[in-house]
């Protein structure tokens, strides 16, 4: 059993989901983040915004959840979706994974808004 | 990056005894302990924050890769991990060696998938080889896997007054 928090917010101007894990999303905590992104799409909201702030550590097991969450977003009907607030330590993971490229990353949720 | 281990460096390291050794149960639970463990090591042992974090996600990967293909998820297998300073060559860093119990595959297998084929899943060992600068799996000797890492710490640059200091006490 894994601690995991995630907050799902959502916002009507712009129209938009939230969903934001706190701490590590790693092996042991991803699979509620993979959960908290499922609800999040099977609602179809106008946008899906992963505020990644709040995340010190994230490894693989994350990341393949948003490869998946990014591929259902992309899919027919397509849903935009953007990341935003990742730390370094998350960013790198990107990097070295090469995924950074795949992914809408934007610097703030604010800026997430404008993008979405 | 390379994944060939001097089998000099292997064999000789492989006597001596590990300077911090742990053993975990293969529940995803204690992922978290062990990096913050390998992370507070490397810290000491000359990495930056950064640097730190890259090996505690190598280990991270290693772990998860056992937990999930090794033991097939079962949260109540052994797994050591056993650490060493590098101090070949006057440098700095860090040997990283993880053992399991868990069933043997051809190291020639532990290969990462290609990066261009993006689907969730399979990065581990992509990751693992891009983060240390040595990576070696081979078959332990009775049963298991043993994966051997290595990270040189970069060289620290000589602090401008220590450098004239010393140039002064020459001349």
């Amino acid at each position: 059993m894994s601690d995991a928090v995630i907050n799902v917010e959502k916002t009507d101007n712009p129209p938009a989901t939230i969903v934001a894990p706190q701490g590590n999303v790693d092996m042991s905590t991803s699979p509620e983040l993979r959960q908290a992104l499922r609800s999040a799409l099977d609602s179809s909201p106008a946008r899906l915004i992963v505020d990644l702030s709040d995340v010190s550590y994230m490894d693989s097991s994350g990341l393949a959840t948003l490869v998946e969450a990014m591929r259902t977003a992309k899919s027919s009907p397509r849903i935009p979706m953007v990341l935003c607030g990742l730390n370094d330590t998350v960013r790198a993971i990107f990097e070295i994974a090469r995924l950074h490229q795949f992914f809408e990353i934007a610097p703030s949720r604010d800026d997430a808004m404008q993008t979405a | 990056m390379s994944d060939q281990t001097s089998n000099a460096t292997t064999t000789h390291r492989a006597h001596d005894p590990a300077h911090v050794r742990v053993e975990l149960l293969s529940n995803p639970i204690y992922l978290s302990g062990a990096r913050e463990l390998v992370g507070a090591v490397a810290k000491r042992l000359g990495f930056d924050d950064l640097a730190c974090s890259k090996i505690a996600l190598a280990v991270d990967e290693a772990l998860c890769n056992v937990i999930r293909h090794g033991y097939d998820r079962a949260e109540d297998r052994p797994i050591w991990i056993s650490l060493w300073p590098l101090t070949e060559d006057g440098g700095k860093g860090i040997r990283i060696v993880i053992e399991d119990e868990a069933k043997q595959v051809d190291p020639e297998a532990m290969k990462g998938r290609e990066l261009d084929d993006i689907k969730p899943g399979g990065l581990g060992v992509h990751i693992i080889k891009e983060v240390m600068d040595t990576v070696e799996y081979e078959k332990r000797e009775t049963l298991g896997m043993r994966v051997t890492m290595l990270k040189h710490a970069p060289a620290q640059p000589v602090p401008e007054v220590t450098r004239h200091a010393s140039q002064g006490a020459r001349a």
